[in-house]
């Protein structure tokens, strides 16, 4: 091949990289491994951490343990999906195509909203996507209401993606655990591109979705919900009391934990907003002989083909995040997703019950709550945590370790997240260990 | 071949009734929902999802996946996109339950290995980039851009410095203007010029107290090393402004030299691209950024630092720099491909690394020469890791355009290279062999592309021929956009 090319070494082909540039020393890295060498390190570093295999998952706050049925594995680790890339050659990649059409579809059912895009990175970058696009489409840019309940780490998200606009972010502290209708009034006027309500919010509580949807219109700006897709099996959906963008973190749809991401940034919108949406969208269409076939659709939104004047800079989406939600939808149907919802509320209100029944902890919000909810202790809530650990469960996270403006009651605070993992012996265990 | 029946849409393959996933029975008191949650709250219909067994969801998706092109089935030459393939160890070290399972509010005294290894993957980051603060947060390569143009912002800021432009060659990816408005400064693209490498006087003309950032990637668009790169540092840094290497290419320089070392202050990695995250079909991506010391306080957080807890152990913390840009996604980071890319560099070590930029090199020369006949590369006598060539007069004189070659390779079972880009190439294709085909696959992908160079025309615009589907009608899809199925379809 040297001769081909027509050097004498592998390095005359770098002669491009002047001499003074070029790195005179081997790199400082560890040593190379093989593979029975690097499997052993790594069953040696993962054996460093506490995994599932010594506590319970009860943790919360936006990432969930939710069941992941064999076949979603099993499916996206095929390589055909799992090492192709963005499809642009479509005749070449009809499969990723189709299943993310089905994901946009699927995800539109959930939601109840008209178009949905094929993923974003997770969901708090969604939540900042869709409040530019909320710019774009009101024309206005001077202020975006939030509330207090909205997940601590998406309104910083929000912050950092903000920061060089004239734009305010205006958050309505909540409180009582929910937003107060009469404060969130005050806060929105004919500036305002959107109200971001989350639903059920970072306590695990649900906002009057509703009334806040109708606040929002009333303005002229747009009612962004950002909302847990489990709950969609058992509450309201978005487009059903008339939301204008959708977002939602979509790990539970499928999606492992690990230690937290990749996941999957889902957005929907109403039809009327669909070319000033970000990130890729699958159409379909008919090839020459007439079948029906799907494309990489409305791309002159997008950065490779818009540059500075695109929706959003995003490229790499999370393609394979969405695979494994549509597969999970797909496992679970109309009912598998209700008896999920279901079951994960009634083990969580279960637990509340119990929790509460133990002296010295009680409820943090009076608030009705989907999966989740938030415990005040009157005693040192670290105490409690390692109470928890001792008897093998893991709950949290503490309120303390975020910037959660008007909540100054939460110092000994914590969340606890109950899925349909979650059994009732669990649940009385942990209850045990609390109360000892 | 398409099995049309498994294939059919999700609502033509639901019946009513139909179940894959069981749920245990609840053994908690049963009490009606409406005790539990109002009312008003409660949907009235459930979402409409399809209803199949669980053997025809199988069918389906391994149906669906039958028709993709990908790594581990084609030879997958598309240009910008280190389409290398991926290590299958790395599949299982990430899915063992104490990785994969982890949650991301579990304690920091709970997770030491996975902090161990993420301490790890920034020190050796810092050390291939030559720029020693890392932040492994951005998930993907545009947003280590939005990131780290954010971190520059700040940092002008706090000089007191109003520095508004954002300058990059006509050849760049098109994230980079994307990323530098979304940053909120303005964009000023230079002029392409005949060697395809920056044009210095183009860019001293541009160079003024507004220019904060020039954003470049090295080697560039063209597969083409810049070689004035000091020269630019210099020019930028005497105009008080800060360089930015997009690391797109790092597959053909690792080891050989270093962003930090010509004299670049900020740059994103492609952990997906570079250190083999599978690329899943547009994604996931991870796109850790590194910077020189004093842009380091800036980062966004959190980062991972190492501490001695006095018996001489490494205790692992999360921090967040003391002037952090804050988040710019929830929780850590892009954490499994991050891990995969920490495998591929422990599997690798300082000489593995080197020479799979020498391989990637060695493999896009001798493609380049091979085709030098048929599909010329107008720029540069030798190329980096990949190359820019030009249908162009096969188009004069034949009629055949970039478009038919790429669609007629995969009837010839090769995914097509990159086409159309950079825009400075007329007729352009973007080859990226990558360092992980062999010389017989090289060469037998040379030999189609002169088979094709003597295909008849009219033959070629209508191909490919044996894929699932011919070329897609676009302008109907744009026009009528169909963007989703419903449930009477």
């Amino acid at each position: 091949m040297l001769e081909t090319v027509g050097v004498e070494n592998v390095d005359d082909l770098f002669h491009q990289i002047p001499d003074a540039l070029r790195l005179d020393r081997p790199l400082d890295l560890p040593p190379a491994m093989t593979e029975i060498e690097l499997e052993s390190h790594m069953h040696s570093l993962a054996a460093k951490n506490v995994g599932p295999g010594s506590r319970v998952c009860l943790l919360g706050g936006g990432a969930y343990d939710h069941f992941i049925p064999a076949v979603v594995d099993e499916i996206t680790s095929r390589g055909e999906f799992y090492t192709a890339y963005t499809p642009y050659q479509a005749e070449a990649s009809q499969g990723s195509l189709q299943a993310f059409f089905e994901f946009q579809s699927l995800i539109c059912e959930l939601t109840g909203m008209d178009v949905s895009n094929a993923s974003l990175y997770e969901g708090g970058t969604a939540v900042s996507e869709a409040a530019f696009m909320a710019m774009r489409v009101t024309r206005r840019h001077g202020k975006i209401v939030v509330l207090g309940s909205l997940h601590p780490e998406y309104r910083s998200i929000l912050d950092t993606y903000l920061t060089h606009l004239d734009c305010e972010v205006v958050v309505v502290e909540t409180p009582q655990g929910t937003a107060d209708l009469a404060a969130v009034e005050a806060a929105l006027d004919d500036k305002t591109a959107a109200l971001i309500v989350q639903q059920p919010n970072f306590f695990g509580s649900l906002e009057q979705a509703v009334e806040l949807t109708e606040l929002a219109r009333k303005h002229g700006a747009l009612s962004i919900v950002s909302c847990d897709p489990i709950s969609l099996g058992l509450i309201k959906r978005p487009g059903d009391y008339g939301a204008d963008i959708v977002v939602a973190e979509g790990q539970s749809l499928g999606i492992p934990l690990q230690y937290g991401g990749p996941f999957l940034g889902i957005l929907a919108c109403r039809e009327a907003y669909m070319r000033k949406m970000p990130g890729r969208l699958i159409g379909r269409t008919t090839d020459r002989q007439g079948n029906p076939c799907y494309v990489l659709n409305l791309q002159a939104r997008e950065q490779h083909i818009r540059r500075e004047k695109a929706t959003s800079n995003i490229c790499t989406n999370q393609g394979l995040m969405a695979l494994r939600a549509t597969v999970y939808l797909t496992l679970l149907g109309k009912q598998g997703l209700r008896e999920v919802a279901e079951s994960s509320c009634r083990m969580a209100h279960y637990a509340a019950e119990q929790l509460t029944a133990i002296d010295g902890i009680e409820l943090l919000f009076d608030r009705p709550f989907f999966k989740e909810f938030a415990i005040r202790y009157t005693g040192d809530i670290n105490e409690l945590i390692g109470k928890a650990c001792d008897a093998g469960f893991d709950i949290g996270p503490t309120m303390s370790q975020f910037n959660l403006p008007g909540c100054d009651d939460s110092s000994q605070a914590l969340l606890i997240a109950v899925t349909e993992k979650r059994t009732r012996t669990e649940i009385d265990q942990l209850a045990k260990a609390l109360g000892g | 071949m398409r099995n049309t029946l498994a294939t059919r849409s999700l609502f033509e393959l639901s019946k009513p009734g139909r179940r894959a996933a069981i749920f245990p029975k609840s053994d908690v008191p049963s009490r009606p929902l409406d005790e539990l949650l109002p009312a008003n709250q409660l949907a009235t219909d459930l979402p409409t999802l399809p209803e199949l067994a669980e053997p025809d969801v199988v069918r389906h998706f391994v149906n669906l996946s039958t028709l993709n092109m990908s790594v581990d089935t084609h030879f997958y030459p598309l240009g910008s996109c280190t389409m290398k393939y991926n290590p299958k160890r790395h599949e299982r070290l990430c899915s063992l339950p104490g990785i994969v399972d982890l949650h991301p509010y579990q304690s920091e005294n709970d997770i030491q290995g996975m902090l161990q290894i993420l301490f790890e993957l920034q020190e050796s980051l810092a050390e291939i980039s030559g720029l020693p603060a890392v932040s492994l947060q951005p998930a993907a390569g545009a947003q280590g851009e939005l990131a780290a143009l954010l971190v520059a912002a700040a940092y002008f800021r706090e000089r007191g410095e109003n520095r508004t432009k954002v300058i990059f060659p006509s050849s760049a990816h098109g994230t980079n203007p994307a990323s530098a408005a979304l940053a909120g400064f303005d964009c000023v693209q230079l002029k392409g010029t005949s060697s395809g490498l920056v044009d210095l006087d183009d860019l001293q003309a541009h160079l003024d107290d507004q220019t904060a950032v020039f954003m470049i990637t090295n080697p560039n668009t063209l597969g083409l090393f810049e070689q004035d790169i000091a020269k630019i540092s210099d020019m930028l840094h005497d105009a008080g402004g800060l360089v930015y290497v997009d690391g797109a290419n790092m597959n053909a320089i690792l080891g050989k030299t270093r962003p930090g070392d010509f004299g670049g202050d900020m740059m994103h990695y492609n952990v997906h691209k570079t250190f083999t995250g599978p690329h899943g079909a547009g994604g996931p991506g991870a796109g850790p950024i590194a910077v020189r010391d004093f842009l380091a306080d800036y980062l966004p957080g959190p980062i991972v630092s190492r501490e001695n807890d006095g018996a001489g152990e490494a205790n692992y913390r999360l921090t967040t720099p003391a002037k952090s840009i804050g988040r710019v996604r929830s929780f850590f980071g892009n954490i499994g491909i991050l891990l995969r890319g920490y495998c591929y560099l422990r599997t690798l070590g300082a000489d593995g690394l080197r020479e799979v930029s020498e391989d990637a090199v060695l493999n896009a020369n001798y493609l380049k020469v091979l085709l030098k006949d048929v599909l010329p590369t107008p720029h540069g006598e030798r190329c980096m890791h990949e190359f820019v060539a030009s249908a162009q007069t096969l188009h004069k004189e034949h009629g055949i355009s970039a478009m038919d070659i790429a669609k007629r390779l995969l009837d010839y079972g090769y995914h097509a290279p990159t086409v159309y880009f950079p825009l400075v190439v007329p007729e352009a294709m973007m080859i990226e062999p990558t360092e992980t085909e062999s010389k017989e696959t090289l060469d037998a992908f040379v030999e189609t592309l002169h088979k094709i160079a003597n295909e008849d025309a009219a033959f070629l615009h209508d191909a490919p021929h044996s894929t699932a589907i011919s070329r897609p009608d676009e302008v109907q899809a744009a026009r009528k956009p169909v963007l989703r199925m419903t449930v009477e379809t």
